[in-house]
């Protein structure tokens, strides 16, 4: 824990360092190349045209933000439930296996029209496009999570009197966690990108929006500006759900720090 | 008292147990030694409740224990902590399961840390513990389950010579102010001959009993005795005993 300050910054530093160098070559070679600004703008201009948008960026990012949220939320409760039904019924489980992993070679691209067809413009079809691609990783690897059980550790706490529920509470539930915020983790990373792709094909704000308005008046400074605000909220959905899965699962880097400063 | 009645189990094609028999009195203490993998923690199981023998019963105060779990403090072989809980957490489980509340059980659990060499690692997970130390957890953990008859699977197994010199020491004492009846599992034949009242000798797979030997020897029975000559005597009779189980 004390460690923990000193340890980040060694963490970040080389790649912010690599971030920071790649921003100056592209500078520079643009600058050089005499590269003309609508086929590819320097840094530098990208950050000019941050903050002409800047006030208009708020409300798209709160769109696009809630339907990550809440297509997460979604699909994880659903991935949980197929999970738990999965591990636990093995006719559903061979019912169910190969449509689960058949559904992921649907691109998403092709779907999102449908969708918007079905739930029409509003917020319901890209929440659907989040659920769906955050569906299959929590409910894969929280079905590994539930199938790693220790069935010793059941039989342990049955000799001492253990109902189901108990056994579902005092080991099932924490034995699966970890691996639920694995399959989560995934699925933040590519939330934010979901939501985008579901407003490419419609919608009245949210950060695809203004990438389709950008790319059709052909400013490629601000289409750039867009894929960074898609970037940084990206990784710091990433972050919550990591700090979340260290708040929720301390016990899993017990035991690891050790190995981790060597 | 528990009574094993001509316990016969089989595991598919593989017989474990060949009509066991054995007693043990109420407050007394029995070791059980044998070949590996002869079926000692398969017997253990079926007195815990977790394993329906083909043939045979196991009673404790003559209601049966077969199929019926939760009426023993059972440790076994593995420590099977729970990662995800820290060492106070872990050793008041049975506790927890048994509805006791969890003051109480904790302020119990706590009371013990220090004669479990545990101290001051209440909050430690399984992971930041040394083997030795999980393995006196797990036997914490069974000694506040809260039940007279104690299954231990070689308790001691995971620790060095010393510390389990001293836990022989330890664990007479801790029995003679809070007497249970045990029945522990053992490779080690000088350790179940300074534990026990009884010794009992299982044959090669499938175990029958072999032998079944008294130990009479004046309790505290202090780290020397080893060296004592009734002490060798009955150490070569188990091995001896041990040798014509083989087969
Ligand atoms: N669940 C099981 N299914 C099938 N075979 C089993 C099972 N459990 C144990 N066995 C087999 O039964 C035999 C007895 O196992 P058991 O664990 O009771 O031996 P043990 O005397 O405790 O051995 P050790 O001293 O090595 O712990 C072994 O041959 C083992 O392979
Ligand atoms: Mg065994």
């Amino acid at each position: 824990m004390r460690l923990g300050r000193g340890f980040r910054v060694g963490r970040w530093l080389p790649p912010a360092a690599l971030i920071a160098l790649l921003l100056l070559v592209w500078e520079l070679s643009v600058r050089a190349l005499g590269t003309p600004a609508y086929i590819l703008p320097p840094p530098s201009a990208i950050v000019v045209a941050f903050g002409e948008v800047r006030p208009l960026l708020g409300q798209h990012i709160v769109t696009t933000g809630t339907e990550a949220l809440a297509g997460i939320l979604v699909g994880a409760v659903i991935g949980v439930a197929l999970a738990v039904a999965v591990w636990a019924l093995p006719l559903f489980r061979r019912l169910t296996y190969p449509l689960l992993v058949a559904s992921q070679t649907v691109p998403m691209v092709v779907l999102a029209p449908l969708l918007v067809l079905w739930f029409g413009f509003g917020l319901t079809p890209k929440v659907v496009v989040v659920a769906l691609i955050a569906v299959f990783p929590v409910a894969i690897s929280t079905v590994q999570g539930l199938a790693a059980v220790d069935g010793e550790q059941i039989d342990l706490l049955r000799s001492m009197g253990a109902g189901r529920r108990d056994i579902l509470r005092v080991v099932l539930v924490p034995s699966a966690t970890p691996a639920f915020f694995a399959g989560l983790r995934i699925a933040s990373a590519y939330a934010i990108a979901g939501a985008v792709i579901g407003e490419w094909v419609g919608a009245s704000s949210g950060l695809g929006l203004f990438l389709t308005r950008s790319q059709a008046s052909f400013r490629v400074d601000r289409v750039f500006v867009g894929v960074a605000v898609i970037t940084v909220l990206s990784v710091a959905l990433f972050g919550v759900v990591d700090l979340l899965a260290r708040v929720v699962a301390p016990w899993q880097r017990a035991g690891r720090e050790q190995e981790e400063d060597v | 008292m528990i009574a094993v009645e001509r316990l016969t189990h089989r595991y598919g094609a593989v017989e474990v147990l060949d009509n066991v028999s054995l007693e043990i009195p109420a407050g007394g203490f029995v070791g059980l030694v044998g070949p590996s993998g002869c079926g000692k923690s398969t017997l253990l199981k079926v007195l815990a409740g977790l394993l329906v023998p083909d043939s045979g019963d196991a009673t404790i105060d003559g209601r049966s224990v077969v199929g019926s779990p939760g009426r023993t403090a059972y440790m076994p072989q593995r420590d099977l902590l729970l990662a995800w809980r820290r060492t106070l957490g872990n050793a008041t489980i049975g506790a927890e399961i048994a509805g006791t509340p969890r003051r109480q059980a904790e302020s119990q659990a706590r009371t013990l840390l220090g004669r479990f060499g545990l101290e001051g690692f209440e909050r430690a997970w399984p992971a930041e513990l040394s083997g030795g130390m999980r393995q006196r957890l797990a036997l914490l953990r069974t000694f506040l389950c809260g039940h007279d008859v104690l299954l231990l699977d070689e308790p001691f197994g995971a620790l060095d010579a010393i510390t389990r010199r001293d836990m022989h020491e330890w664990l007479q004492q801790v029995l003679a102010d809070d007497p249970r009846t045990v029945l522990l599992v053992t490779h080690d034949v000088e350790e179940a001959l300074v534990l026990s009242d009884t010794v009992i000798v299982l044959s090669d797979r499938p175990a029958r009993v072999v032998k079944q030997l008294s130990v009479e020897l004046q309790r505290p029975r202090e780290s020397d005795v080893v060296t004592s000559k009734p002490f060798v005597e009955l150490k070569a009779s188990l091995l001896e005993a041990l040798r014509t189980g083989r087969t």
